[in-house]
């Protein structure tokens, strides 16, 4: 049996309260309130204390996808990467960097947003990124 | 937040969120706090119990009206004429912070002179709250020593989106609430790392910190930090986007982590400009209505399995930790972005989430203090520039970010649409306690789902009578755009006239009835108004 507890942040409200995630064999089992944040100072509101069972929901997405004759199928890490490279590289040489726009995401972090931005601006050439932050 | 930019020259949250403990009047608008930030509510609560005043304007009455000193309704689409009316009294009654104004603002007797029109009886007659009311406000918090003013979309998502913003920005500075503990304009957060997102430069026209991209200079520093070359032209919003895909000039949408079927307003529309995208790529954590429409769908991991920070709404850099593996196959965010960059020939080689914020502290200001080590105690908010710097708990102390703050004369305008006879009743969306946002992380959530499980339309008893609906009745509920099916929730938490959905729930999605016009600024979308009308669903 292996048990332990991860200190971490909640992702749902833009409160950011700090939780434990109790893991028991690679397992979420519960979340503990982090009594010493300075935002929640030990407490959470539902969404916080059922937070990990979204996690495991058993409708996670666990394959890449690809379309083919019309619908989804599963493909290899490779074929779904490598098609979408040459797509946005082939798209980019025939309509311009600007033909291509990005939505990032207020649910990632700040590393990832700020890679995926990079992705747009450095590799792609356009500034077309954006968020739900105005919805 | 481009209005508090505008006015402070800084677009966040200006106070942290447990000063609000020790404000003696705290004024909340457009924010459903304590089903949207249960915990903002808390220190709220507690402010109150201290002995704090609280005044709550709001078209509903929401649960945080129930403990307020003085709670109005106002309609839908008036908070300027609202906030210009308070003004009005607070200016006459001479409790104004007139050594704040002169010392610490610029553009006030321009201002002025559009305040003064507005008397409590000009701001009732828009408004329905009575001038009586308008008074009391303005005294309660004109005569406030430490003044917070609290507000969320309710406030930000309208075509007068800005200039309801820039109001509150003039009541702070009006009374001199600001640049103080226990003060500030105070706008919540709704995502948990839209602050993030938005410091990060995943935004059209600005690198991370809030640079912008049409700045020689600053495009040059990052051409150098990227070994690359950049474009000057801001790019284009998501309602840019998606009618560029209507046109044709725009042939690819890369989505991470949104779901715009859902969550973006004119839902038939949405669907039809996704459907014309040549490649439409979805990285996401569910298969969403958005990932349905997707030629590639792209697997990423939740908040759960990758290190990283998260930004809350008080401008404090969080860190989030592995607890567990990624599920299935499924990947890290940055990883499978750093794959893509690399595969399409820009090369990427960081080693881990911590190698990707030693790149952020380089070239963003605001957070060049930041780093994991400094972040494993209560986090750090920024601005931080440098590795000896404490982080801010409130901006503007002694001078605004922009020099001096600035006063914005504004005039009501009505919201882009209103009542009339063929679409009778006002509408408003908002969110649950329960759940969040389009519900793909919520719904799956068993304890949650089995709190709420469906979508309604909150409807005033007097309506419902007139209608001839009954408590869990499906209505019909049409405006222009298109038409949803819901059960009745019959209450007198909304007003005769008004209706409410919550947001959250596809199987009566609330977005396909709103009014995709926007504010002209920042291009939010009118979520909080539109006019619809009623019909009784018959079973025969």
């Amino acid at each position: 049996m292996d048990y332990k507890t991860v200190l971490t942040t909640c992702t749902y409200c833009g409160c950011g309260c700090n939780m434990y995630l109790e893991v028991m064999d690679g397992r979420i089992t519960g979340t503990i309130p982090c009594k010493t944040s300075p935002i929640n100072e030990g407490k959470l509101c539902i969404k916080g204390w059922n937070v990990h069972e979204f996690v495991q929901s058993p409708k996670r997405l666990t394959r890449p996808m690809l379309r083919k004759n019309g619908d989804l199928t599963e493909v290899t890490w490779d074929e779904a990467l490598d098609f979408t490279a040459s797509r946005i590289k082939s798209i980019k040489e025939k309509h311009g960097n600007d033909s291509i726009a990005f939505l990032t995401s207020a649910k990632v972090t700040n590393e990832e947003n700020f890679l995926l931005q990079k992705f747009a601006r450095a590799a792609v050439g356009t500034n077309n990124i954006d968020h739900c932050a105005r919805l | 937040m481009a209005g508090l930019a505008a006015a402070f020259g800084s677009g966040a949250m200006t106070n942290s969120v447990a000063e609000l403990e020790d404000s003696d009047c705290i004024f909340i608008t457009g924010s459903n706090t304590t089903s949207s930030h249960p915990l903002v509510a808390m220190r709220i609560n507690r402010a109150v119990q201290k002995g704090a005043k609280l005044i709550v304007a709001d078209p509903r009455n929401i649960q945080i009206a129930e403990m307020a000193d003085i709670r109005v309704h106002q309609n839908l689409g008036t908070d300027v004429a609202l906030l210009n009316g308070i003004m009005n009294v607070i200016i006459r009654n001479n409790q104004h912070d007139l050594k704040f104004v002169e010392s610490r603002t610029e553009g006030f007797e321009a201002f002025k002179k559009v305040i003064d029109h507005y008397t409590p009886e000009k701001a009732s007659e828009i408004t329905g709250v009575s001038p009586e009311n308008i008074i009391r406000i303005a005294e309660c918090f004109g005569s406030a020593k430490k003044g917070s003013i609290v507000y969320c979309m309710g406030i930000t998502q309208h075509t007068s989106g800005v200039d309801n913003v820039k109001s509150l920005a003039n009541l702070a500075m009006l009374t001199g609430n600001i640049g103080r503990s226990s003060t500030g304009v105070n706008p919540l957060r709704g995502q948990n790392n839209v602050q993030g997102a938005c410091d990060m430069g995943g935004l059209p026209n600005v690198y991370p910190g809030y640079q912008a991209v049409n700045g020689p200079a600053i495009r040059e520093k990052f051409e150098s930090a990227w070994n690359a070359e950049l474009s000057e032209k801001p790019g284009l919003t998501i309602p840019d986007m998606l009618k560029g895909l209507d046109t044709g000039s725009v042939k690819a949408l890369y989505v991470v982590g949104e779901n715009p079927m859902l969550s973006d307003p004119d839902t038939v529309h949405v669907e039809k400009a996704l459907k014309a995208a040549e490649l439409l790529v979805v990285q996401d954590i569910f298969m969403t209505p958005t990932a349905q429409l997707a030629h590639v769908v792209l697997p990423g991991a939740s908040f759960a399995e990758k290190e990283g920070t998260f930004t809350n709404t008080e401008r404090r850099v969080l860190r989030v930790r592995r607890a567990i593996d990624p599920v299935g196959d499924s990947r890290t965010d940055w990883q499978i972005i750093q794959d893509l960059s690399n595969r399409f020939g820009f090369q990427m080689d960081y080693d881990s989430p911590e190698d990707i914020m030693k790149e952020i502290s380089d070239v963003t200001p605001s957070y060049g203090g930041i780093t994991y080590k400094r972040l494993s105690g209560d986090g750090l908010q920024w601005p931080c520039p440098n590795l000896d710097h404490p982080g801010t708990q409130f901006l503007h102390k002694d001078k605004f970010t922009r020099g001096k703050g600035v006063f914005h004369a504004i005039e009501h305008k009505p919201p882009a649409e209103v009542v009339d006879d063929d679409f009778p009743l006002w509408m408003t969306t908002g969110r649950v306690y329960a759940h969040y946002h389009t519900g793909t992380m919520t719904r799956v959530s068993p304890s949650l789902d089995e709190e709420i499980k469906e979508g309604y339309l909150e409807i005033h008893p007097e309506d419902a009578k007139n209608i001839g609906v009954g408590l869990g009745d499906m209505i019909r509920i049409i405006s222009r755009r298109g038409s949803i099916t819901a059960r009745t929730l019959i209450t007198d938490r909304v007003r005769p006239g008004l209706v409410f959905m919550p947001f959250h729930f596809v199987e009566c999605p609330a977005n396909v009835l709103t009014n995709p016009a926007f504010d002209p600024v920042v291009k939010i979308p009118e979520y909080k108004v539109c006019a619809v009308k009623l019909e009784k669903v018959s079973y025969n």
